[in-house]
Parts: structure tokens; C-alpha cells; sequence
């Protein structure tokens, strides 16, 4: 029926007025469609690539959910520390092959600053257990002279637009509130990161010990009053950590993941808790997912008004066209042909608005995704449709012909009630 | 070519006929004058002559078959063979180019295509000549419908009654929207076209002067023992 289709092309054209706003209409429902399952699985991809090589995550007791997102994830804080005596009798445990702590809690202009020790570039991996690379300079040193040393993620030296050599003060807390830096003490950029995509890019990671150093004249989140400890001063002090906020742990085999997970629990020194970061993830999705049905549902319900509007639009044209369904009766056309036409007319509609939906949110991954990126650190994809993707579309275009036959039926029960005397 | 005979109709759920006719013959070739006042069931008749509506009782036939005897899609098709049909008015898709609307009467019947096709090499070559011969101005033809005027539009939807040469052309009051200058020119070419083609044409009209052209004039209200009452 390839005439029916040039017919029903050139119906459409002629009220392209309209019709272009119920495309418009169905072609925004894709968008938010599409780019609501674009997010969602990118979020997910991030997430899931932030850790990987890392069988627990050791911290104080809370949900394995928010330990996850402070120590990995770099959002929300830490409500507990934990003890360096504590990490290192887990590191103590035979089947432990490696220790990485982690202190949190200081910011340079809004990025977070990790103080760690020089395992973890040794042992922290990513994605697809890909190590971290430099991209320039070194790590920092761990010893004494190298004390102020600091490593950028990718994304904190390319948004502040810091080389190497480049001086940085680091702020205490989130560093909101005035004279919360530790100007005295300031940071020599050692090394540069290569991007990751992970929130290892938004971190700025100085040694554990300079950490320390920083805070040796600060108490109950304040500097002491009448006690400065000159940067130079500091290393004769005892830099050793006393306390962190995490440690990642990578054990010699997977086997033995769930024995150090009963030993890490029923510590006897102080609470602590670990977590494999896997099934904390499922956890986390389990939790995210109620909102994420929500909001596909609510997207649902858009392209529903906007199909909703395509049948109100094709239906209050239908009546002033019943002399030309009259005509092409006249000519021959059967009210199925009448019928297809209006179908035709509205599944055109239809893939009009899909395709520019489609388009649309290519643009819309394109142009926003670097500020997304900046803003939120979840790097979208420009990529084919993802199987869910195609399941949207196909639901759209499936729901778009079953809309489109409403307004198909009413004129084939018009074209048979009305021969060819309209009575309009 | 057409035959009715004992034919008894009335509307759904009307609570009697509308449309009572012992018989009517056409002869193949003959051009019929049917006169009647708006609301004596003429375009009732027109529909029942076309197989749009089908009769209660009796037989309506046309080239050779039984309406009634026809399947609703095969009713189509046989309708899109052998009919060519005029309106009154309204008679063009109005988004569609003038030579795609004359060609609307062979795009549902293949045997009107090739009967255009045998006539003039293709059915837009029988197209553009009828066109030419109704009197259209060859830079209106890739026009749209509407932008033409009503007289122009009348003739279009004449071309297209009579491209594949139908056996029969029905028209329902062609002429009532023309003014008399128009309505004498569009008579002659349709009489003309008709008579070229061999095309039995049956007219129906309020308009008693323009019976004097035909081979035969019948009155409708003599022939319908029914009282239509209001029903167009």
C-alpha cells in the first residue's frame, strides 16, 4: 500500500502546523525517555568502574552503603574514624595481601583531598582492573622531604588549570568557612594524574603523614589558639597517622574474602566494619531503584499525554475531512483504506517525533555531557542505544500505533455510516 | 449497464423506506437526466448505484453484478473499475496537486490505470491530456486542490470521473455551484468526454433546463413510490 502511504505523507504535510506540535510533544517524551536510560546505566557504569581489584572496604560501622559512598565515592562524610592500630592488625592477617587507608575529610576549592599512602598507586585499580597512570610528574615521595607533596586527579588539574611545580593551600572541613585554611602549610603539586572517569579525577591525594603535619596546631576543627607549627617545624614532629577514615583491602585469594570479612566484623579492638564493594553496590541500586521506576514512570506518563494529544489532534480533524473520506470512498478506497490512512497519518506522526526525540537527546548527551561531567562526575556516554534504550523506543512507537488506530477506526465507522454524504 | 429492479430502502433505524423503485434500465452509452427536488433520496439513489449503500430488497446492478451479491471489499473494487464519480462540491483532496487528484481514480482500480495507460501511454499521460481537454491551464496542474477556484475545481474532479475510461459516470448536482456561464462549458465537456468514452453517465439535478442535452430525462419523485420526507 505504497500509494496509501504518499497519501497519507501528503495529509500530514498539509497540516504540518499542527501535527509538528504533536510531534514536538511525542519527540520530548523520547528525549526524557532516552536520557533518563542514558543516565541511569552511566550512573551505574561509573559506579561500578570507581572500584574494582579491591575485596573489602574496611571502615567504622554504618550502612555498607555509606561507606561505600564517603570512602569510594567521595560524597557525604564520614561520621567515624577508625584506628591506624586497627588497619594494620587487618593488614596483619595472612590472608591480606595488601592494605590501602584512606583519610578524608579536607577540600581544596571544593574537590576533596585523600591522604593515603603510596600503595595506593600501587594497588588501587579501576574500571576493568586498569592501574592508575600518571599522566606527569611522580607520586608522593612518603618520606619527609617530600612531605607537601600532592597528586591531581585529572579533572581537579584541568578545571584549575594547575601544572606541576604549582602552589596549593588545602582548606580545612569543605572549607565554607573563613580562616579554615592551612595557609601555613602549603602543597607543592607533584604529579598529575591521567583521567580515570572515576572520582579519583576530582581527588586531590597528598601522604598521610602531611596530612597529619597539617592538623598538628589544630584541635576540635580550629587552628590552637597561641601554638603555630612552622611548615619546617612539623617534621620533627611524630607524623605517624593515629586515625583514617577507610582502608581498601586486597587480599591473596578471592577464597578467603569472607573469613577477613568475619574478622574485620568481630574485631575486638574497636567496631569496624567491611564491606565487599560488589554486594554493597547491589544495595545501593536496590535502594536508588524505587526512585528510578518512579521516574520512569512519570516519563512514561509524558509520552502517554503526548500520544493522548496525537489522537485529540487527528480525531478534531477528523470531522472537517469527512468530504475527503467521502472523495477517496468515491474513488474506490474501501474504509480499511480510510482506516490505514488515518493510521498511517498518526504512525508517521509518530516516527517523526521519535527520530527527533532520538536526535534530540544525542545533542542533549553531545552538549551537556562535559558540564554533567564537571558537575557531577558521571560521564555520559555517546554511544548506540542500549538494549533498554531500543525497548523504549520500540514501547513509543508500538504505543504510537495503537493510538493511532483510535482516530483509524473512527473513520472507517464515519466512511461506512456516511457513504458518500457526509451529514456533518 | 445499469439495472434496478424491485428496489426497497430505507436509512438504519428509520422506521420506513425512503426509497421504493419498481425498475430502471440504462442502456450502455446512454447519458440520463434524473430530475428531482433536494430531499426526494437522489443521492440515496446515487450511493445505491455505486454500491455504497445497499439495497433492503431487490437488485441494484451494475456492469454485469449484483451489489448485493459482492463482498464489501470486493464492492470497492468494483466500484473503482467501472464508476467515475462527481459531487457536487468538495469533490478534490484539497492539499493534493490537481494531477495527483485526477490520478486518484486509478490509484485503488488496475484496470482503470491500464485502460489510461492503452489510451494514452500512461495514466499521467491520460492525466494531463484530459486536462487539457476540460479546458485547465497547463501551470495550475502541479497546484494545489484548494487554490483553485470552484469552476476549475468541477472540472478537475471531471478529469478524474473519466481517466481509465469507467464504464459508467455518476453526478450528483456537479453543476450547482457554478454560475450559468460555467455550468453551459462544463456541460459540454462533460457530455463531450462521456460521449468520447463511451462512459454511460447518469445526472442528477434540481435544474429541469439542462435535461434538454440528454438522450433520456426521468423524474425521480415519479419513480419513488416512497415519501423520502427529510433525508437528503
Amino acid at each position: 500500500m505504497t500509494s496509501l502511504t504518499g497519501l497519507a505523507a501528503a495529509s500530514s504535510w498539509n497540516r504540518r502546523g499542527t501535527l509538528s506540535l504533536v510531534a514536538l510533544s511525542i519527540a520530548l517524551a523520547t528525549l526524557l525517555l532516552l536520557t533518563f536510560e542514558r543516565v541511569r546505566l552511566d550512573v551505574r557504569e561509573n559506579f561500578a568502574s570507581a572500584v574494582s581489584g579491591t575485596d573489602l572496604v574496611v571502615g567504622a560501622r554504618t550502612g555498607p552503603v555509606q561507606l561505600m559512598l564517603y570512602a569510594v565515592f567521595r560524597l557525604g562524610g564520614a561520621t567515624h574514624t577508625i584506628r591506624m592500630d586497627s588497619v594494620r592488625a587487618v593488614a596483619q592477617h595472612r590472608a591480606v595481601a595488601w592494605v590501602v587507608p584512606l583519610a578524608l575529610g579536607d577540600t581544596h576549592r571544593g574537590f576533596p583531598v585523600l591522604g593515603t599512602t603510596r600503595a595506593y598507586f600501587d594497588h588501587f585499580r579501576y574500571g576493568e582492573r586498569q592501574p592508575l597512570a600518571l599522566a606527569q610528574g611522580t607520586p608522593f615521595s612518603g618520606d619527609l622531604d617530600g612531605l607537601y607533596g600532592a597528586v591531581l586527579g585529572a579533572e581537579v588539574a584541568q578545571r584549575l588549570q594547575y601544572r606541576l611545580g604549582e602552589r596549593i593551600v588545602l582548606a580545612h572541613g569543605s572549607g565554607s568557612l573563613p580562616g579554615s585554611e592551612h595557609a601555613d602549610k602549603p602543597f607543592t603539586v607533584v604529579g598529575i594524574l591521567a583521567r580515570t572517569g572515576t572520582p579519583v579525577d576530582r581527588t586531590v591525594h597528598i601522604s598521610l603523614q602531611a596530612l597529619e603535619a597539617i592538623h598538628l596546631d589544630w584541635a576540635g576543627g580550629v587552628p590552637m589558639k597561641g601554638l603555630a607549627i612552622p611548615a619546617e617545624q612539623a617534621r620533627k614532629f611524630d607524623l605517624e597517622p593515629k586515625q583514617v577514615t577507610a582502608a581498601l583491602v586486597g587480599l591473596k585469594g578471592r577464597a578467603a574474602v569472607f573469613n577477613v570479612q568475619r574478622f574485620v566484623n568481630e574485631f575486638e579492638g574497636e567496631p569496624l566494619m567491611a564491606v565487599l564493594p560488589g554486594v554493597a553496590l547491589d544495595e545501593l541500586w536496590s535502594v536508588v531503584g524505587v526512585g528510578e521506576a518512579l521516574l520512569l514512570a512519570l516519563s512514561g506518563l509524558v509520552a502517554l499525554v503526548s500520544l493522548a494529544g496525537l489522537v485529540a489532534t487527528v480525531l478534531a480533524g477528523l470531522n472537517e475531512r469527512r468530504r475527503e473520506l467521502a472523495v477517496l470512498r468515491a474513488v474506490g478506497a474501501g474504509p480499511r483504506h480510510v482506516m490505514l490512512l488515518l493510521a498511517a497519518e498518526g504512525l508517521l506522526v509518530t516516527l517523526t517525533g521519535v527520530a527527533l526525540g532520538a536526535l534530540a537527546h544525542l545533542a542533549t548527551v553531545v552538549l551537556a555531557g562535559p558540564w554533567v561531567q564537571a558537575q557531577y562526575g558521571v560521564t555520559l556516554n555517546l554511544a548506540a542505544p542500549s538494549a533498554s534504550q531500543w525497548q523504549l523506543l520500540a514501547g513509543v512507537l508500538a504505543a504510537g500505533v495503537l493510538a493511532s488506530l483510535v482516530p483509524g477506526l473512527r473513520a472507517y465507522r464515519l466512511s461506512l455510516a456516511d457513504g458518500l454524504a457526509p451529514r456533518s | 449497464m445499469i439495472q434496478v429492479e424491485g428496489l426497497r430502502y430505507a436509512w438504519p433505524r428509520a422506521p420506513r423506506d425512503c426509497l421504493t423503485l419498481d425498475g430502471l434500465r440504462v442502456e450502455p452509452g446512454e447519458a440520463v437526466f434524473l430530475h428531482g427536488p433536494s430531499g426526494c433520496g437522489k443521492s440515496t439513489l446515487l450511493s445505491l448505484l455505486a454500491g455504497v449503500l445497499l439495497a433492503r430488497e431487490g437488485s441494484v446492478r451494475l456492469a454485469g453484478r449484483d451489489w448485493r451479491e459482492l463482498s464489501g471489499a470486493a464492492r470497492d473494487r468494483h466500484r473503482a473499475d467501472h464508476v467515475g464519480y462527481l459531487f457536487q462540491q468538495f469533490n478534490l483532496l484539497p492539499w493534493l496537486p490537481v494531477l495527483d487528484n485526477v490520478l486518484l481514480g486509478c490509484r485503488f482500480s488496475r484496470t482503470r490505470a491500464q485502460r489510461a495507460a492503452e489510451r494514452a501511454g500512461s495514466p499521467s499521460a491520460q492525466a494531463r491530456s484530459l486536462l487539457q481537454r476540460v479546458g485547465l491551464p497547463q501551470d495550475s496542474w502541479t497546484r494545489a486542490a484548494r487554490e483553485l477556484s470552484v469552476g476549475q475545481q468541477q472540472r478537475v474532479a471531471a478529469a478524474r470521473a473519466l481517466i481509465g475510461a469507467p464504464e459508467v459516470v455518476i453526478a450528483d448536482e456537479p453543476t450547482s455551484a457554478l454560475d450559468a456561464a460555467l455550468r453551459e462549458g462544463f456541460m459540454d465537456v462533460l457530455l463531450g468526454e462521456c460521449r468520447a468514452a463511451r462512459s454511460t453517465l447518469v445526472f442528477v439535478s434540481h435544474d429541469e433546463r439542462l435535461a434538454a442535452r440528454f438522450d433520456r430525462a426521468l423524474s425521480l419523485p415519479d419513480l419513488n413510490r416512497a415519501s423520502c420526507g427529510a433525508v437528503a
